[in-house]
């Protein structure tokens, strides 16, 4: 199976900070309409668990999918483009942040309705299983149980024994913080979000968002379960929100993350220092790397200066794209015959 | 009075909320993510806080139970949130609420109100664009409302809250948050199921609803301005009850007609308009009818591709030559 090294790991980590950083500024800058996700503060969670998936595994994503799909290989200038509405962006610029979708890298359809991917991942599973190969991620938030379709898909998946993994980010935000106007998840009475799964047989784990390398242990080892034949598993990861997304329209409270705030250095903001010091994937990883003396701190700067790069030039690929045709809009609305696989 | 769409929603909800303690809220999220909307809200969740039912992400669920604390003596008013959303709930919107009086024989009354934030907004994309009315418009039984400006935001929301005996969806749309009218709250409202003619005139008559209200006025300010046309606006206010003869009458007098819809054009509220014309109206008309609705195509995300589908003052008021034979 496939094991990130640690630095690979921080490499992943950092270019979808650094992306969803550049995505802030363009939005800042009004560059693009309508709402958006950014999945600062849960990078781990999708490094990894795209880490153990092969080719012709598939993945089902949400409108906060920035993060999965870079860590599943997608190029970071199309995906910027389709965010701005842009020709080159995946989709034609149909789709926009909400429905991002790369079908060759298996992530065939991006639902942006809360629960409304599992029925669709458990299908897909039971795909692979007639096939005999291939394994389903399932990347939900913690509102997602709130919702009657994801119970049903989680029945079915448990009654047909199909290689899914329901992943669910609660990044949920703590009560006293639940203001107005702002989304309001985790509203589950249940105790404890794998109760749910639980109680339909699907073995469950809660691991700690902020843990990277813990996180990459756990769920190389659930996708080794899944893919193994053992039926479906379910796995809660705890995140705690990045403060910059407390906002209606995601912001940059402190500027872009500096390598520093690993170390000495923190934050101007008491509650971005604090979520930093506490919560932060990223930030405690690198320190931990350092600490235990994997890495140097030359050799991380080296690592962020070429993802800097990197997603500068996607940027500068996003806005030299030009939009597309209006004609565009007209299709395609159905598939040409012949054309389903 | 001067209050805008947004406000006159507020209002009628405070009203309604003060007038009969049965009236109550499941979920909150009546303005959307339109901060300036969201103000208009707030004495709302200040003065009431109590009688608003905190609401998950579960609109199945809401819709149905909102449909049962109906049947229970309560008059909900539930937030069922961007118009897609309806969808998660049409179960128990279309196949128990709308059927419930019939099924019992008339035993059992239903007063529940669904509020749902449709239309195409800018950047919804395909999953959070939609414009339902239509296809409620095929379920007997239940009231879609569908005010196209402030004072109907306001008296149709009150009607829906406190006299409506049945289901009702309300449409409400996030481009006519801001729009403003000037209101006389003592005054006698338009009855449900009755037209307004908004703007009278001779030449050609257009039919409108929800957001394309405002842009077909514009359409028809426009027509005067730089085209000598006398256009008449007709604002449906409800799509269920629709009310045929006011359109009619209008047609009668000018003896062209447009319809404005932002539904897709097949299927759509103009294509039940246009349908009553034809068995109705065929010996008033002039000119074919036409259309202006969107594509039968879903909504694409970025900016152009979703103007080329957008139902705009300048598309009604190029349908509106067309009709003229310009
Ligand atoms: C069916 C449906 N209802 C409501 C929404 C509006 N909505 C978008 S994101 C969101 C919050 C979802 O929270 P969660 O599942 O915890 O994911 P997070 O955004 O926290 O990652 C809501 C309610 C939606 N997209 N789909
Ligand atoms: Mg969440």
């Amino acid at each position: 199976m496939p094991s990130l090294t640690p630095a690979e790991r921080i490499a992943s980590m950092l270019r979808i900070r650094r992306f969803e950083e550049q995505c802030i500024t363009l939005s800042s800058h009004k560059r693009f309409p309508g709402h958006y996700h950014v999945y600062i503060g849960q990078e781990a969670t999708a490094v990894a668990a795209c880490a153990p998936l092969l080719a012709g595994d598939v993945i089902y994503t949400t409108w906060r999918n920035h993060g999965h799909l870079l860590a599943r290989g997608a190029d970071p200038g199309r995906m910027m483009a389709e965010i701005l509405g842009r020709a080159h962006g995946y989709c034609g610029g149909r789709s926009g942040t909400l429905h991002l979708s790369v079908a060759a890298l298996g992530i065939p359809a991006t639902s942006a309705l809360v629960g409304g991917n599992l029925p669709l991942a458990v299908g897909t599973a039971l795909a692979c299983k007639r096939r005999g190969s291939g394994m389903v991620v399932n990347f939900c938030g913690d509102a997602a149980l709130e919702e009657g379709a994801a119970y049903e898909a989680m029945s079915l998946a448990s009654l047909w024994q199909v290689p899914v993994l329901f992943l669910c980010e609660n990044n949920s935000i703590p009560p006293e913080l639940r203001k107005r106007g702002q989304f309001t998840s985790s509203t589950l009475p249940a105790k404890r979000l794998a109760d749910v799964p639980g109680s339909l047989c699907i073995p469950t784990e809660t691991a700690d968002g902020a843990d990277a390398g813990a996180l990459g242990e756990c769920l190389s080892r659930l996708a080794a379960e899944v893919r193994g034949g053992s039926g479906p598993r379910f796995v809660e990861v705890r995140c705690t929100r990045w403060p910059g997304s407390f906002p209606l329209w995601p912001e940059l409270p402190c500027g872009p993350w500096q390598l520093d705030w690993a170390f000495e250095a923190k934050p101007g903001r008491e509650d971005l220092a604090a979520w930093n010091e506490q919560s932060d994937p990223l930030s405690l990883y690198v320190r931990g790397c350092v600490a235990a003396g994997t890495l140097e701190r030359g050799a991380l700067q080296a690592i962020d200066a070429r993802v800097r790069e990197e997603m500068e030039r996607a940027v500068q690929f996003a806005l030299a794209s030009p939009f597309p045709d209006a004609s565009e809009a007209y299709g395609p609305v159905f598939a040409q015959a012949g054309q389903a696989r | 009075m001067k209050i805008t769409f947004a406000e006159g929603l507020a209002r009628a909800i405070h009203e309604s909320l003060a007038a009969d303690s049965r009236v109550m809220m499941i979920g909150s999220g009546i303005m959307g993510l339109n901060p300036a909307a969201q103000k208009a809200m707030e004495p709302v969740l200040n003065d009431f806080a109590e009688r608003i039912s905190v609401a998950p992400i579960s609109e199945l669920g809401l819709a149905g139970a909102a449909t049962g604390a109906a049947i229970g003596g309560l008059r909900p008013l539930v937030d069922l949130s961007t118009g897609s959303f309806i969808f998660q709930a049409f179960a128990q919107v279309v196949n128990e609420a709308a059927n419930i009086h019939y099924m019992s024989g008339g035993q059992t009354s239903v007063p529940v109100t669904f509020y749902s934030l449709a239309g195409m907004r800018g950047g919804g994309a395909a999953q959070h664009s939609h414009r339902a009315q239509a296809m409620l418009g095929q379920v007997p039984g239940l009231q879609i409302l569908a005010p196209g400006g402030a004072e109907d935001a306001y008296r149709l929301m009150k009607w829906a809250l406190q006299e409506s005996a049945n289901p009702t969806v309300y449409i409400s749309h996030g481009m006519l948050f801001g729009e403003s009218a000037d209101i006389d709250p003592g005054a006698p409202m338009l009855p449900v199921g009755r037209a307004r003619v908004c703007r009278e005139g001779a030449d050609l008559t257009i039919v409108a609803s929800s957001i394309t209200v405002p842009r077909a006025l514009a359409a028809a300010a426009a027509l005067d301005k730089e085209h000598g046309v006398s256009a008449e606006v007709v604002d449906l206010r409800s799509i269920a009850p629709l009310d045929r003869q006011t359109v009619l009458r209008s047609v009668a007098k000018t003896g062209r007609a447009l319809i404005a819809d932002e539904c897709h054009r097949s299927f759509g509220v103009a294509a039940e308009v246009a349908a009553s014309l034809a068995e109705e109206g065929l010996s008033s008309l002039k000119a074919p009818v036409c259309r202006v609705a969107v594509p039968d195509v879903p909504i694409p995300y970025s900016a152009p591709l979703e103007a080329e589908l957008t139902v705009s003052a300048e598309r009604i008021l190029a349908g509106a030559l067309r009709v003229l034979g310009r």
